[in-house]
């Protein structure tokens, strides 16, 4: 808002994508109009046909799946600026808005800038002659995954056959696949329902992410990872206590070094009592813990939480893969963490400053290959859990992610594309037109829980499926042969640099 | 420990034992085998010509590419020191390897370990064998010469000369046994090495078909660190993170090939951390989830935290080995037994093979032969009441008959 003004400058922006309605297919139903959570199309009576304002849609294709008819699509109408490699249109345009707002350009998702994307520049092994590929269909093909610290050594008393000190807790995942943190507020209370029940099935987590955890999902808490952010939204007692493990948030790899963002809009009584906030305020927690300045307050946090929880439960610290993520995640691992989850710069958001998310932290693959390195070369490694989150979008790349050495991965975008997301990035919106992310219960209501937990688990058994297929190809039967055996990956056009953080020779050597 | 990252890209990198034993820069060197092993449990000593026979009805399991021998109870004179058997490229290289030995050891004894002109065998390096002891107060060792750092001083001057003495290379370095291998079909190398003139009263052979053409006689199987040897056939797909797991824990893979990793794999678990040998089979070739899941209670905590601990040490993809120490012989596969193997027994003989035939060839008369499950530790120990004895003859075949044990 400039000063002096009062009203709304008139928009320069144009128009993103065109909707495409074929007259003589449609049948005026107006599914389409009644659907668009973003009021981009509406019934023209006079002229009796749907007609669109096209300045609204942000292309999430709701109208599209919807039509009974299929005959309305979304095009991109891309305006035909004089070209110039500097000033691209996305360029042009982001000033032009700032120029009208004043304000941070907040965005929803992850990063989608050209930035190398080394898991398609990595490939896998298999087996031929030498050494058989085992098939997962005949032969036992295992991918359990322990998650938390484990001692270098057993203390095993012989006579009983037991461990004279037994292990600290280790949490079972019977896929190496999570759902990584997205708080109630930025996603419908539906869609949680949804991951916590796909996770229960599955056997693996779900995660809260900072937005406190709904008293609706608390039978699911032997698969819930609860989060303890900067904002501390509705953690107490009785939140550690329905999790089977505790996440400190330091920082999410959209937006490194700044806090959440939940728009107020979004901030309705369910979500403000959560998170233990009022109403209709925004949920803006701190760019920093401001109980942790360094090191040894993380540590002080850490010992907080497992005091807390009677050392019952790993407790994780969830960082942003940046710079020094390697020399970053030695110290949590000496301050008593017992799993890292880094997070990448393609890491998603449901709001965060545009400038940031594409601008801020590095590569995923960079920082999880050199956080195993730095951890084997201090031969800590097996104290900790690794988690690889921020950009994993099929069973390829978690395979990769573990050859490379992480002890397993958390997904987000791509199960919210199981319930329906089509990457459009409205998120911040709160106008989310599949209901996933949004708190307007007129959207939300569109996410029914069963079926978005059997999407969900759908999708894990396929990568499950695959990751087997994968293994077995590469004559190995159990996931723990995989993990950080970087023999099994080849760079394709990666500099001697990148192979060398990478820790992998190029394909033909 | 300057590795993992450091891939040899280019040759500037690489040692000279890598350079060596894997003369094209594979990050890993494959191979598959004849396997034997063969173990007087009362501890009677037998001539090695046994294993050599059995080893070469297996001739066409090897390509000529390698062949070798490990022996136990060889040196009864020099019991109580550690031999080292080296090979050398050069002269030069004896008078620098021997210079370091007396530098960190008392050198009681050093020779040319004896050989027969006109053997089938190509390019043979000079090999010596030498006792030594660890002498106290010598390179930090201090005076606290207790085993287990003793063991790991020894095992750290064997990397030294493996990585740091280029064109030297350690065979073996335990003590009352010995390593003889090269490259030529196992028979061959027998013959080479005369190994009918040594008894002992535990012996593994390897015949190899390795799929590259590397000439180094080092790089022939048994794989040895202390009285630890390893022979191997099959290609361990986990290779990639067994080694970084051991190189977090200062075994320094210069070979590139799996056998290695079985060998300090074993140094570690059963050594170090004092696994005793069924648990340590069962962090190379451990149960399936399934299976501990329906364990009772008193074994599940144990067979569970293993995996949990351990996991780095599996090792997966087709293999059988037989590891054998002092007192010790183990015989194991893969979890799902995709490589050979044959157990047998005679008396107080027992017989490891990949092959029926060659354990029949020279023991026709079993007790009982059968085929190990996949991931079951076949183990063979001395009695421990029973003395190490001398052999009947030095050429002839002395035991191995049922009436006779008994």
């Amino acid at each position: 808002m400039i000063t002096g003004q009062s009203t709304r400058l008139r928009s320069y922006l144009p128009p993103r994508f065109l909707a495409r309605i074929m007259d003589d297919r449609c049948i005026r139903c107006q599914v389409c109009v009644r659907q668009c959570g973003w009021e981009a199309l509406y019934y023209d009576e006079r002229n009796d046909c749907i007609n669109s304002t096209e300045a609204n849609c942000t292309g999430c294709h709701r109208c599209v799946a919807l039509c009974p008819t299929h005959a309305i699509w979304i095009e991109e109408r891309p305006l035909q600026y004089r070209p110039n490699f500097n000033w691209r249109p996305e360029a042009i345009e982001d000033a032009m808005q700032q120029a009208e707002s004043g304000g941070i350009i907040l965005t929803g998702m992850g990063d989608d800038k050209g930035q190398t994307i080394y898991w398609d520049k990595l490939v896998l092994n298999a087996s031929q002659v030498t050494n058989p590929s085992i098939d997962p269909l005949r032969e036992p093909m295992e991918v359990r995954t322990y998650l938390g610290r484990r001692p270098d050594t057993l203390d095993i008393d012989y006579g009983s056959m037991k461990l004279r000190s037994p292990l600290g807790p280790l949490r079972t995942l019977e896929v190496p696949i999570m759902f990584s943190a997205i708080s109630y507020g930025a996603l419908a209370l539906q869609v949680q329902e949804g991951l916590a029940r796909a996770a229960t099935e599955m056997g693996t987590f779900w995660n809260t992410g900072e937005g406190g955890l709904h008293r609706s999902l608390y039978p699911y808490r032997d698969h819930t990872i609860v989060q303890v952010a900067s904002g501390r939204f509705g953690v107490s007692r009785e939140y550690l206590d329905n999790s089977g493990i505790v996440e400190i948030k330091i920082g999410q790899g959209a937006k490194p070094g700044i806090g959440g963002h939940l728009p107020g809009n979004k901030v309705t009584a369910e979500v403000a009592a959560t998170r233990m906030i009022p109403m209709g305020t925004d949920a803006l927690s701190p760019a920093p813990q401001h109980d942790i300045y360094s090191i040894e307050d993380l540590r002080m946090l850490i010992y907080a939480l497992k005091e807390a929880t009677n050392y019952t439960k790993p407790v994780s610290v969830k960082i942003a893969g940046v710079h020094h993520a390697a020399a970053i995640a030695s110290g949590i691992a000496r301050a008593g963490a017992d799993i890292i989850a880094v997070d990448g710069l393609r890491g998603s958001t449901g709001a965060a400053p545009k400038i940031i998310r594409d601008n801020v932290g590095i590569p995923i693959e960079l920082a999880l290959a050199s956080i195993d390195h730095r951890l084997r070369q201090e031969g800590i490694r097996n104290q900790v859990s690794l988690v690889c989150a921020g950009g994993i979008r099929n069973a390829g790349d978690v395979v990769k992610a573990i050859a490379l050495g992480a002890d397993a991965v958390y997904i987000a975008t791509a199960a919210l594309i199981a319930v329906g997301c089509h990457v459009c990035q409205g998120c911040p919106s709160g106008r989310c037109s599949w209901g996933i992310t949004t708190t307007d219960p007129h959207l939300a209501k569109r996410q029914n829980p069963d079926l978005a937990a059997r999407r969900l688990a759908n999708l894990l058994k396929g990568w499950e499926h695959e990751i087997k297929e994968m293994l077995g190809g590469m004559g190995i039967n159990s996931l723990e042969s995989l993990r950080g055996n970087r023999d099994h990956l080849r760079g394709v056009g990666l500099s001697d640099t990148e192979l060398q953080i990478l820790g992998v020779r190029h394909a033909g050597m | 420990m300057e590795t993992d990252h450091a891939y040899p890209v280019g040759g500037g990198r690489r040692s000279p034992v890598e350079r060596l034993s894997n003369p094209y820069g594979d990050d890993k060197v494959i191979a598959a085998c004849s396997l034997f092993g063969a173990m007087d449990t009362s501890g009677r000593r037998f001539s090695g010509s046994l294993v050599a026979t059995a080893i070469a009805n297996m001739h066409d399991r090897g390509n000529g590419l390698g062949g070798g021998f490990a022996g136990y109870g060889l040196y009864p004179n020099f019991k109580d020191s550690y031999c080292f058997h080296i090979m050398f490229l050069s002269k030069e290289t004896r008078h620098e390897v021997e210079d370091f030995l007396r530098r960190h050891f008392r050198v009681h004894h050093g020779e040319e370990i004896p050989t027969r002109r006109g053997a089938r065998v190509s390019n043979p390096p000079i090999i010596w064998r030498y006792f030594v002891d660890v002498a106290p107060a010598q390179d930090g060792l201090g005076s606290a010469t207790e085993p287990i750092v003793e063991a790991d001083y020894i095992v750290e001057r064997v990397m030294q000369i493996n990585t740091g003495i280029s064109d030297a290379f350690v065979f073996s370095s335990g003590k009352d046994m010995g390593v003889f291998k090269g490259v030529g079909f196992p028979e061959d190398v027998a013959d080479y090495f005369r190994i009918e003139d040594y008894a002992g009263y535990a012996w593994t052979a390897h015949g190899r078909f390795p799929t590259n053409t590397t000439g180094w006689w080092g790089g022939a199987h048994p794989f040895s660190v202390l009285d630890w040897t390893v022979v191997h056939n099959g290609e361990i797909s986990s290779y990639g993170i067994n080694r970084r797991y051991l190189e977090m824990h200062g075994y320094i893979c210069t070979m590139q090939t799996d056998t290695e990793v079985v060998a300090y794999a074993a140094d570690l678990l059963m050594r170090r951390h004092q696994l005793p040998v069924e648990l340590a089979a069962k962090v190379m070739a451990p149960p399936f989830w399934e299976v501990i899941d329906r364990m009772p209670e008193d074994q599940r905590e144990v067979a569970l935290a293993l995996r949990q601990v351990y996991g780095s040490l599996l090792l997966n993809g087709p293999f059988t080995v037989i590891i054998c120490r002092s007192g010790e012989m183990i015989g194991l596969t893969d979890r799902i037994r995709l490589r050979p193997l044959t157990a047998a027994t005679s008396g107080d003989v027992l017989f490891l093979s990949s092959e029926e035939a060659a354990i029949r060839l020279v023991c026709p008369d079993l007790d009982r032969t059968w085929i190990p499950m996949g991931g079951e530790p076949i183990i063979g120990r001395l009695k421990t009441s029973a003395p190490v004895v001398s052999p009947a003859s030095r050429n002839g075949i002395p035991v191995l008959t049922g009436e006779e044990q008994r």
